[in-house]
């Protein structure tokens, strides 16, 4: 008999609500990599020499490399030979210009997933830029922000409108030599978003990437490139999902972030990749590299993300405070639930003088997660008086799941001020059924415990972001309840 | 005076994954609105059990027996629901919720409640014109409501903390898991004074204590005495005396059906004068 109460384990099983799949015709290459792949993809784009050079110069890096194995995470080996490094909706051979010129398929699978691309959406305030698997399919907004001299493109047109922008920028924070990762993104990336902000300006909506992974068997290798000139200042929110699939795919993206003199970015991430199933079949590899560099005085660069998605995340969004006075941020909310992990958090790297970082890093683990913060704080010899705080908080629920965490300092200037804070909690029928006897439903619990846990990084996020955040942790403890 | 809870023949244990182990093995108890059952019995008698299974405990697993509250069945009903239907458990070992206010929870609870009734649910404002009140009679200072629920707290604010929300929840039948226990006197004397304010002609209380203590202030209908997983003794608020002076061993050895009893005070079952069933 027994009454019909609460199972953590099946409660925290999860739904994936952005997993369909949409059937367009695209144009993909084969499988496989080499330089004639990535002359194709060149083409396909009619991108500038400078830009074919500098990919093949990070493809023949690149073999020289090998991947990564120091981060926690474990997975089987990739066959980079058996990806696709391009696909696109088939359509005309120069990129949509407006919305009527976009596939309406296209258009409702963005509607579907509640990104405001039509103009109707206006009010919204939100300008957006949708990749769809290797493409940029449409900007909204473009003409709006121009005549304020802001450019927010995708990456394709800017390499062809902004070529010195880009050429001046590009890999200048994350150079190919970076990482594997980094490396084989600079060697193939299809598309993503480009952004400038002139020197005063300050953007008046949330510019917005919303990325999609659709096709089979493809990886995407997005760039993003946001440069605040002088005084200026943008916040930019990211978004992902992916359809449900069996195998694992590979999802490798480069963000540049570049602020100068008295310049800030705010950069919001919402990942919700597709994690896989209960069993960890399936899901994203997400390898990404995020970096920001404060290159002038007094700017300021903040990442604040919210991963719920992915079967892998590893992702470090750093900031380079090189310019005196300078500020990085980093806030964090990583969520693991059934076999997904997570190997998230920061780097700080303090050059300038009076320079402060702030991280803040909130670790949620449930089923059989692993969720783990790398942290690194780094105090150079040139950084004086140069002040750090760290907060690394973590919240298990149930007693399958892990957390760890590896902060790492290097101090080389004695007048430097780190404080590291850490706390473990573990959230178990104890506490759902206290809220229980209480008259709160075991979602409600948890979510009330979850969103609790959370609130100092939700506050980052702007408003309608946030909301989205809380609804999406939501779903994804979601399960079945007894 | 109608019958609030009845509990007949209730055999239930602690299901560890593989099997029941028994706990309460044929457990008769019927409450009435506006009684006071104080039900006593020495550690590990299994008087937190029957607070759990009342509640709803997953794990805490009824074999077999009959839970009627207001007439129905509470066997397959979620916790949840028996505590919007005003079923409310003070726990005796309150559990801390990180990241969680304190405020937070309460709000929650007694707008879940209030939803359940049809009635509307109170905003920030009127909800704090509402606990500040509880408050102040709890002798609570006000910063414990945005404080995370019971981190941190002493273990007398614990307990006054239970109070606070069955204060806010008013519920119909209360049952409090040896809320006196750990008290100084004077924590001891606001708790009491916090129960007996809820005593009403509509609302059935039952009173889990390790000691007669609590029952100095709190002066029950009726005492139970739980051993081996049954009521062994019931009697008037006068049997507390005599077993603070006898001990629990002259229950669970069986002695009082055979020896004289005090007045009021027979044997669970024999006699009918003092373990009321319903009617
Ligand atoms: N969750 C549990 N798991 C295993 N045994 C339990 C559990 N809860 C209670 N018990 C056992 O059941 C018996 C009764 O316990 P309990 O109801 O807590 O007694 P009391 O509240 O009267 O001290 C004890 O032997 C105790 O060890
Ligand atoms: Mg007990």
């Amino acid at each position: 008999m027994g009454s019909p109460t609460f199972n953590l384990d099946e409660f925290i099983g999860q739904k994936y609500r952005q997993g369909f799949f949409t059937p367009l015709e695209s144009d993909t290459v084969p499988h496989g990599l080499d330089e004639n792949v990535i002359r194709l993809i060149s083409e396909k784009k009619g991108e500038p020499a400078f830009m074919l050079d500098w990919r093949l110069q990070a493809y023949r890096h690149w073999l020289t490399m090998t991947e990564p194995k120091w981060s926690s995470v474990k997975y089987p080996p990739i066959d980079y030979q058996a990806i696709s490094y391009y696909s696109a909706p088939k359509s005309k051979k120069v990129g949509p210009r407006s919305l009527d010129e976009v596939d309406p398929e296209l258009l409702r699978t963005y509607e579907k997933l509640g990104v405001p691309l039509a103009e109707r959406e206006m009010l919204a305030g939100v300008a957006v830029d949708a990749v769809f698997d290797s493409v940029s399919v449409a900007t909204t907004f473009k003409a709006k922000l121009a005549e304020l001299g802001i450019i927010f493109s995708s990456f394709s047109d800017a390499v062809k409108e902004y070529p010195e922008l880009v050429q001046k920028y590009l890999g200048s924070v994350v150079p190919y030599t970076d990482n594997y990762f980094a490396c084989l993104n600079s060697a193939v990336f299809s598309d993503g978003s480009f952004c400038y902000i002139p020197p005063g300006v300050r953007c008046p909506m949330e510019l917005s990437t919303y990325f999609r992974i659709n096709a089979r068997n493809t990886g995407q290798f997005e760039r993003t490139l946001i440069i605040a000139d002088k005084g200026a200042y943008v916040s930019y929110l990211e978004g992902c999902t992916a359809p449900m699939r069996d195998e694992n795919q590979l999802h490798a993206a480069v963000v540049e972030l570049i602020a100068l003199e008295d310049a800030q970015i705010k950069y919001s991430t919402v990942q919700n990749w597709y994690p896989g199933d209960k069993n960890g079949k399936g899901g994203i590899y997400n390898f990404v590299t995020k970096r920001g560099e404060c290159r002038g005085d007094n700017a300021r660069i903040s990442w604040t993300q919210v991963e719920t998605g992915s079967a892998i995340t590893w992702k470090y969004p750093s900031v380079v405070l090189r310019g005196d006075n300078s500020i990085g941020e980093f806030y964090s909310v990583a969520l693991t639930n059934n076999h997904q992990q997570a190997d998230t958090g920061t780097k700080m790297i303090h050059l300038g003088k009076n320079t402060r970082s702030t991280i803040l890093s909130k670790g949620i683990s449930a089923g059989h997660g692993h969720n783990a913060y790398r942290g690194l704080v780094k105090v150079a010899k040139s950084a004086v008086n140069a002040r750090n705080y760290t907060q690394c908080d973590s919240l298990l629920l149930g007693d399958q799941c892990a957390a760890h965490t590896f902060p790492y300092i290097e101090v080389k200037n004695p007048g430097a001020q780190i404080e590291h804070e850490a706390t473990t909690s573990r959230i178990g029928e104890d506490q759902l059924f206290y809220c229980q006897s209480r008259g709160l439903s075991a979602e409600d619990a948890v979510a009330m415990i979850v969103n609790g846990f959370c609130k100092e990084v939700f506050k980052e996020l702007p408003m309608e972001f946030a909301v989205e955040a809380q609804k999406l942790l939501g779903i994804s403890l979601e399960g079945s309840v007894g | 005076m109608n019958t609030l809870l009845e509990i007949r023949n209730l055999h239930a244990g602690v299901d560890d994954g593989a099997a029941v182990r028994p706990i309460l093995r044929g457990l008769d108890l019927t409450v009435r609105a506006g009684e006071v059952h104080a039900v006593m019995g020495p550690n590990g008698s299994g008087k937190s059990t029957l607070a759990y299974v009342l509640a709803g405990r997953d794990r805490y697993t009824v074999t077999s027996g009959e839970i009627l509250y207001d007439g129905h069945s509470l066997l397959d009903i979620a916790p949840e629901e028996r505590a919007r239907a005003g079923v409310f458990l003070a726990f005796q070992y309150p559990v801390e919720i990180p990241g969680v206010s304190n405020i937070y929870l309460l709000k929650a609870a007694v707008n879940a409640a209030r939803k359940h009734r049809g009635e509307e649910e109170l905003d920030a404002m009127d909800f704090l014109a509402l606990v500040r009140d509880k408050l102040t009679t709890m002798g609570m200072d006000e910063a414990l409501l945005y404080r995370p629920v019971n981190q941190g707290f002493s273990g007398g604010e614990k307990k006054r903390n239970e109070i606070l929300q069955m204060a806010l929840l008013e519920p119909r039948l209360a049952i409090l898991d040896e809320t006196d226990s750990g008290l100084d006197i004077d924590a001891l004397r606001t708790v009491a004074d916090g129960i007996q304010a809820m005593r009403r002609s509509d609302r059935g209380i039952v009173l889990i204590t390790h000691y007669q203590r609590l029952l100095d202030y709190v002066i029950p209908d009726h005492i139970h005495v739980l051993a081996q997983g049954r009521i062994a003794l019931s009697g008037g608020p006068e049997l507390a005396r005599e077993l603070e002076r006898r001990g629990y061993a002259w229950v669970e050895n069986g002695a009082p059906a055979e020896k004289s009893l005090p007045s009021g005070a027979a044997p669970a079952g024999r006699t009918a004068t003092s373990t009321p069933s319903g009617e």
